[in-house]
């Protein structure tokens, strides 16, 4: 397009260079769920969502406690007194009961058994905000990143699109059951070394996503020797904390660094975020939580390109102080979602899909390696394809996650009703009852193109770089979202 | 090596600035009408809080946008689970209207071309990362915002040249400043990628004629740049000439977006609804590009920096309402209008003049006339004094990158009427003892002289305040 080559020029290369990430074929299966959404009445043969690690299960309790408190909201005849100080605050230092009713989350969601400093927590545009935000006061342009894979999709875009800074993927298979292993830690700083590439640090998701697996406390101290001993920096993305199904096997950084004298705790960086764990993508709450004085400082002031809206951490404030509501939820939600694992996963037993033992996270992590036709990239995405248009599932294929491992996929429970679930989950059945019994040859008659190569499943261009792209978190069947 | 980055370590934060010391003083002495009215009134901080009661008399005759319903039904999943980068396009289309109805419906906005970014703070950044690389300059006339030091270059890695103006003109642009920038940038081996503008502007409180618009577009055209036009002050012209935004001359110019693309790729508006609607808390600025790529790319980078859902959702209904929103835009303007008065006839009384401004929440006052010199020196003198004897907070020019020393910035949307009666009386006094008969000499304190110590100290514990 002629156009583009004029808007190279004028444009900075960030805005050109496609590094945003957004163009991989992660995306095919959303389109076909924005064509075909699944609908228990309207449309029961739709394809059902299950890309999307979203919590929906626990909207109810905290719908109660907001119409039990209207002073939270600055809008109410209750609250209404509070609106202007509140819509004229836009210190980045946050409002203090907010920071202090952050840190009290934060610290309940790991037993209490560590206690989060109020003044070192600093709000950013979501954990997607937090993540660049960190990246920006730890990294120069050109340096790397060690980040055990498989990862979360979008970190090249969060990490690297805008700071320049660059991902080595560590990568973990299922012959320990995806583990991070100090030799595999070393052998990637020590080749990162050979290629003169500049490693600052260490960002690791706990839990993970997209595994669903906490880290044990070995691995972790394992974690934290390397780092310190390597004078490198360890991010750690623990956005996922409270879906951890039995909170006292979740073991948080900050209560390993307790133990661990030698460590420089300057070089110690907490993600958080509210959007898994409440469930509250829409409010933007990222928090960067660093043990560094100057991290803190500067990434204070570099807060203020991404501050969480005022009327937000106002409610918020109220919300997350009521310890009697914090305890509640957090016990109800890991209960809730302790259960919808065990639905989904013992569904999948009963015709022996295995997932990676799991504790924790919105999804599970599905074996389907025995499925596949042949155990390489084109064959995980031919499995895929057939999972999204026969049996209409929009489940995440596994090296969209940078596996090396083909025939994994990630699968969201917990943005669904318990209804879908069921559907879900006998569609699946199904779909391996077929499979296992039926010759290969027998999906040729079905139309079914098989030889797709992994080039060809280019996402649509046109869609792409009209206004009208698809995002990662497309709405168009939002009740919110109008024809107009 | 260092352990951190180089943005961390270089201070190009920009937040050393005398501008943010003043707010220290303030912070240690606030001035309270029962609990310290001998304390330092706050006369630095550009907000408008004039118009609050009208935000609130609406809010109390609709409880629905408040309390998370449509209709009388609960939407508060939909609302907590709603992070598109899009944006809710109720709130879009309210706020798109909202635009084109302070500009007097001569310019109407497409809400298919606007990303809501976290502010214009998040605006501005993410409008330079999407046009500009290290290497690269913007062009900006002085006197300019403090914080674009920190908005537009700190994580992007532009520079900014400055397009010098001067009081010969009431600071208006000209085209032989625009070309010494020019030759500027390329001393320092910078390629200039665009010129941004405030109009109104931040802290003149004057919006741009007819004249220095046509000029600018001329300029751009010639050297195929950019322009991005910070309008966050479109909302608060209360006198004429009225507002003219940048979008209105290229319709004049007939260029339309078929026959002139090119013009209309380089052309950008910035917004926000913090000093129009006094709402800086809520953190709502918008990126207006007729440029699809930018658009494109822009939408991707407001990821990092997205509205909230609830924030939007309460908006799209007050933005809705046409009625209030044309009620607001005019009762607004007159009371800012009845300040601007006050404080200007006041400081006349002084003896002390205004740049004739007729926009804005600050007068940018001339002070020269009350310099020791005219140097940069003695305005540092004369601000220490207008803070610690004066007690008022106000910011000096060179805070703005002005060229000449002796300007003030004074805010007076951000007070009640009694405090800035009060200011005023003390300006006045203050005046009146300085005359020349050298009576101010004397009243020089050790204070004042340990103040030049601590002004070029810097304390590690600042408590800055967001401001524009």
């Amino acid at each position: 397009m002629g156009l583009e080559i004029e808007s190279n020029h004028l444009l900075s290369n960030i805005a050109v260079n496609g590094k945003h990430g957004e163009n991989s074929a992660y995306f095919d299966g959303w389109k076909a769920y924005e064509r075909d959404p699944f609908h228990p009445k309207n449309n029961p043969q739709g394809v059902i969502q299950m890309g999307l690690a979203e919590n929906q299960l626990c909207f109810d309790l905290i719908e109660e406690w907001i119409r039990n408190h209207p002073e939270a909201s600055i809008c109410t005849p209750e609250g209404l007194r509070h609106f202007r100080d509140v819509a004229i605050f836009q210190d980045y230092h946050g409002l203090p009961k907010f920071r202090k009713g952050v840190a009290n989350f934060m610290s309940k969601a790991r037993g209490g058994k560590v206690k989060f400093d109020e003044d070192r927590i600093l709000m950013s545009g979501g954990a997607t905000g937090a993540n660049e935000l960190v990246m920006f006061c730890l990294a120069d342009p050109g340096d790397a990143f060690l980040i055990p894979a498989p990862y979360y999709p979008a970190f090249p875009r969060d990490l690297c699109w805008r700071t320049r800074a660059q991902i080595i993927p560590v990568h973990c298979d299922s012959s320990n059951n995806f583990k991070i292993t100090r030799a595999a830690l070393e052998a990637a700083y020590v080749k990162a070394q050979e290629d003169k590439v500049n490693v600052k640090g260490l960002l690791i998701t706990n839990p993970s996503n997209p595994l669903g697996t906490t880290l044990d406390r070995e691995t972790l101290k394992s974690v934290v020797q390397f780092i310190n001993e390597n004078n490198i920096h360890l991010v750690c993305d623990e956005i996922y904390a409270a879906t951890v199904f039995n909170s006292s096997s979740f073991v948080s950084i900050s209560e390993i660094i307790q133990d661990m004298e030698f460590c420089n705790k300057d070089l110690i960086h907490i993600v958080y975020s509210l959007s898994k764990d409440m469930g509250l993508p829409g409010f933007r709450v990222g928090i960067v939580y660093s043990n560094s004085d100057k991290v803190v400082n500067n990434g204070r002031k570099m807060s203020s390109f991404g501050l969480v809206s005022s009327q937000t951490q106002h409610m918020l404030a109220e919300m997350l102080s009521d310890d009697d509501f914090v305890e509640k939820y957090l016990a109800e939600s890991s209960r809730r979602l302790a259960q919808r694992h065990s639905v989904f996963t013992k569904g999948l037993e009963k015709v022996g899909i295995a997932c990676l033992p799991s504790n924790a996270g919105l999804f599970c992590w599905m074996n389907l390696r025995s499925m596949l036709k042949e155990q390489t990239l084109e064959g995980e995405m031919m499995l895929w394809r057939m999972i999204v248009d026969d049996v209409k599932l929009n489940v995440s294929p596994g090296s969209s996650f940078n596996c090396l491992e083909p025939g994994w996929f990630r699968v969201c429970f917990a943005n669904m009703d318990e209804e879908t679930v069921d559907v879900a989950v006998k569609r699946i059945q199904d779909f391996v009852g077929k499979e296992t019994k039926k010759p290969v040859k027998g999906k040729n008659d079905q139309g079914l193109n098989l030889r797709v190569s992994f080039s060809s499943r280019r996402f649509d261009e046109t869609v792409l770089s009209s206004p009208q792209m698809i995002s990662p978190h497309s709405s168009a069947h939002s009740p919110l979202v109008k024809a107009t | 090596m260092g352990l951190l980055s180089t943005k961390v370590t270089c201070n190009s934060h920009g937040q050393d600035s005398s501008y943010f010391l003043g707010w220290q003083e303030y912070e240690k002495n606030p001035y309270d009408r029962v609990m310290n009215p001998e304390g330092i009134i706050q006369m630095g901080l550009a907000e408008n809080q004039l118009s609050f009661d009208l935000l609130e008399s609406w809010l109390d005759k609709n409880p629905d946008a408040a309390g998370f319903k449509s209709a009388g039904k609960s939407i508060f999943r939909e609302l907590a689970l709603f992070q598109d980068y899009h944006g809710l396009p109720a709130f879009k289309n309210a706020l798109v209207d909202f635009m084109a109805e302070i500009r007097g419906n001569a310019v109407t906005f497409d809400p298919d071309h606007i990303v809501l970014t976290a502010g214009s703070t998040s605006a501005n950044e993410t409008l330079v990362f999407c046009l500009g690389e290290q290497g690269d300059a913007f062009l900006i006339p002085t006197p300019y915002y403090p914080a674009f030091d920190r908005d537009l270059k700190w994580r992007t890695g532009v520079e900014i040249v400055p397009i010098q103006c001067s009081s010969s003109n009431n600071f208006q642009i000209t085209e032989s400043a625009l070309r010494e920038a020019c030759e500027e940038a390329k001393k320092r081996n910078l390629r200039v990628k665009g010129v941004l503008v405030t109009n109104p502007s931040n802290p003149l409180g004057t919006t741009l004629s007819r004249d220095e618009l046509n000029l600018l577009i001329d300029f751009i055209n010639e050297k195929n740049i950019h322009l991005i036009s910070d309008e966050i002050y479109s909302g608060t012209v209360f006198s004429s000439p009225s507002f003219i935004s940048v979008m209105e001359i290229l319709e004049e110019r007939n260029y339309h977006k078929d026959s002139h693309p090119d013009v209309w790729d380089r052309v950008h508006v910035v917004y926000s609804l913090s000093k129009d609607l006094g709402l800086p808390g809520f953190r709502v600025g918008a990126i207006y590009s007729e440029n699809n790529t930018v658009v494109a790319a822009a939408t991707k980078m407001s990821s990092f920096g997205l509205v909230s859902s609830q924030t939007q959702y309460l908006l799209s209904a007050l933005l809705g309402d046409k009625k209030f929103t044309k009620k607001y835009i005019s009762k607004n303007q007159k009371r800012l209008k009845r300040r601007q008065n006050m404080l200007v006839s006041g400081l006349q009384k002084a003896g002390i003049n205004c740049l004739n401004s007729n926009a804005g929440l600050f007068c940018w006052v001339d002070m020269r006339h009350l310099l020791q010199s005219n140097t940069f020196d003695a305005e540092m003198e004369l601000w220490k004094q207008i803070v610690y004897e004066v007690r008022l907070n106000i910011s000096p020019g060179s805070s703005f990158h002005c060229t000449e020393p002796g300007w003030f910035r004074v805010c007076f949307a951000n007070l009640s009427q009694d405090t800035l009666n009060l200011a005023i009386k003390r300006l006045k006094s203050f005046v009146a003892e300085s005359s020349p008969s050298g009576a101010h000499h004397s009243r020089e304190s050790s204070k004042t002289r340990s103040l030049t110590n601590w002004v070029f100290r810097l304390s590690s514990r600042v408590r800055e305040q967001e401001e524009r």
